[in-house]
């Protein structure tokens, strides 16, 4: 039971939209994490709330904000697309958006996590050996936070993939544009004779997803390993 | 090379109020816990931020509080070596060892490197992660990092402290190597006595936050009027001497010093190398006239300078051999018995001495 081309299309799509949406949204979640992991100003606490709200609102609700937001007449839509150019409404970019506005939380909680755990002095020493701000976050706190960013990175990945409500509100439900894979299956399950596509297309998800898992799990032990030293595995 | 330091800084209920100025060779900061010892090398590299005062490192100014410098902490070039290695765990040790090459834009002398490597034994090690090392090796990679770094002045932070007493004389070891290789000015911190009297040149004293004392190592572990301060350390004096003879069928070598000679086994040095000795108060006994037929080898006569307060029932007496001067301690009734005044001319008896150091490093 090999898989359709239409599947395919519809795996393509799905994939397309999850990976831009943790890449686009991976340098401002990293960012957010560490401003609220590291700094305090006035106003972090609204800031932390503001960055989970994704978390505990409808899927829906944060759709049909994006919708105003991001729409042909919505304040960011219209200039998008007078500096730009770019239109994201009913657009595959659209679903993206969507998508990485749901995972961000996950992902900022995650990479803020592994940001708290690691230890400052390290930081402090490398300021000793010469290491400016900029220098000690790229040479020492980011890397040691690799773990915490993949985990991020796919919390973010497996959301994206199974993201419903926000983007059928926000871009609908357009085949070969925005329909991704929990859409299809959606739309399947509507119509007579859809169960068998729907069934196929949901083992397909699973498949997916623990493929995503299999691949996070590898680089997050890679990454675990290069800090810890070469027999982190055998000291368990 | 020249570092001034006068710094002021409160700490919640403690006072930070601190000045001393130390020169060539090994400085160390002498004191208890919590006598504000790690403070004032963290104002040193510019972790921590004095209130006011000025912080110059020959001639640079690092901190200066009525001129508003205060220089940040990547550009001041000091090498730091903390207590606890602190090695970047990602790195292999290598990549430890090159990471100051990564920000500076100087040109590294050939052989730098290896030279640094070789010196403190690293070339095993090299491709190794720190999270496989013993405490004794991350901290020679520590100790190499900070070199690397081409600093102008090393503050090590008492970096025994979390090794076993094995693994601390290896290191010790190495920081005396160098002391004398590497023509680097050291200041470390300590409150163990066996590690001053091993390697320092000057001692600045700490005590509640101040340097009460600063001088040369021979002066201020002798001065009986700070043993209030330097607690840890039992009283008694510290002798540089050379080796001028050795016996080598009783396994004993004779040292000379201003004031006489001492007769000691288990010296591993060669005739005519410098070597530091320590004598300790309770290890010496007085006697009036030169006893005859006696167990004791180092005999050596003197004249009373002074004799110390009483502390139940014990006082220390002060003699001078020489230009040395020896510490005695002796019960006050055997004070009284023998008559012991200033001027009196006595015989110190030595029991024990205990080597400390080869080579005294930079005179």
């Amino acid at each position: 039971m090999l898989p359709t081309l239409e599947e395919l299309q519809i795996l393509g799509l799905s994939l397309k939209v999850a990976v831009w949406s943790v890449l686009v949204s991976l340098p401002f979640a990293v960012a957010a994490a560490y401003s609220l992991a590291r700094t305090n100003f006035p106003g972090k606490t609204l800031f932390d709330a503001a960055v989970h709200l994704p978390l505990v609102l409808p899927p829906v609700v944060v759709g049909y904000f994006l919708l105003l937001l991001f729409g042909r007449r919505g304040p960011v839509g219209v200039l998008l697309e007078e500096w730009f150019g770019v239109v994201v409404m009913f657009k595959w970019t659209g679903a993206a958006l969507a998508a990485g506005v749901m995972g961000f939380p996950l992902m900022v909680r995650a990479v803020r996590l592994s940001f708290e755990a690691i230890d400052r002095r390290l930081e402090a020493a490398a300021s000793t050996l010469g290491a400016g701000r900029f220098a000690v976050f790229a040479t020492v706190t980011l890397p040691l936070a690799l773990p915490g960013i993949f985990t991020g990175m796919l919390l973010s990945f497996a959301r994206g993939l199974g993201e419903f409500g926000a983007t059928i509100t926000f871009v609908s439900n357009i085949p070969g544009e925005t329909r991704t894979l929990p859409l299809a299956i959606y739309t399947y399950t509507q119509v007579p004779g859809g169960d068998e596509p729907a069934l196929r297309l949901s083992l397909l998800a699973v498949a997916l997803s623990l493929a995503a898992l299999f691949v996070s799990e590898v680089m997050v032990r890679r990454a675990t390993r290069r800090i810890m030293g070469d027999d982190a595995d055998g000291r368990h | 090379m020249t570092l001034t330091v006068d710094i002021e800084r409160r700490l919640g209920s403690f006072r930070l109020k601190t000045a001393f100025s130390a020169g060539e060779g090994v400085t160390v900061l002498f004191g208890r816990s919590g006598a504000g010892k790690t403070s004032v090398i963290n104002a040193i590299a510019g972790i921590l931020r004095p209130d006011s005062g000025c912080i110059v490192v020959n001639g640079s100014v690092l901190f200066d509080s009525t001129r508003g410098i205060d220089v940040p902490t990547p550009r001041r070039r000091v090498g730091y070596v903390f207590q606890e290695a602190r090695l970047f765990p990602h790195l292999s040790v290598r990549g430890n060892l090159r990471y100051a090459r990564l920000f500076s834009r100087a040109h590294e002398a050939p052989g730098h490197f290896d030279h640094v490597v070789e010196l403190l034994g690293l070339a095993q090690l090299l491709d190794r992660r720190p999270g496989n090392l013993s405490g004794g090796e991350k901290q020679r990679v520590a100790i190499g990092r900070a070199l690397l770094s081409e600093p102008r002045l090393l503050l090590l932070d008492e970096p025994l402290a979390s090794l076993d007493t094995h693994r601390r004389s290896e290191i010790l070891q190495y920081i005396e190597l160098l002391r004398d290789e590497v023509k680097i000015p050291i200041l470390y911190v300590s409150h163990a006595v066996e590690e001053v009297v091993r390697l320092a040149d000057t001692v600045v004293l700490m005590s509640a936050g101040e340097a009460v004392a600063t001088g040369a190592a021979e002066e201020i572990m002798g001065r009986s009027d700070l043993r209030g301060a330097s607690r840890p350390f039992e009283g008694g004096a510290v002798i540089d001497a050379r080796v001028v003879a050795q016996d080598l069928e009783h396994d004993l070598a004779t040292l000379a010093f201003d004031g006489g000679t001492l007769t000691v086994p288990n010296v591993d040095a060669l005739i005519g190398e410098p070597v530091r000795v320590r004598v300790r108060a309770r290890d010496v006994s007085i006697a009036l006239e030169r006893p005859q037929r006696v167990s004791i080898q180092n005999i050596l006569g003197g004249r009373i300078i002074e004799i110390g307060p009483e502390r139940g029932g014990i006082v220390d007496v002060s003699i001078a051999v020489g230009s040395t001067t020896l510490r005695s301690r002796v019960t006050l009734r055997a004070a009284r018995q023998l008559e012991l005044a200033a001027g009196t001319a006595v015989y110190a008896l030595v029991k024990a001495v205990s080597l400390t150091r080869a080579g005294p490093g930079p005179a």
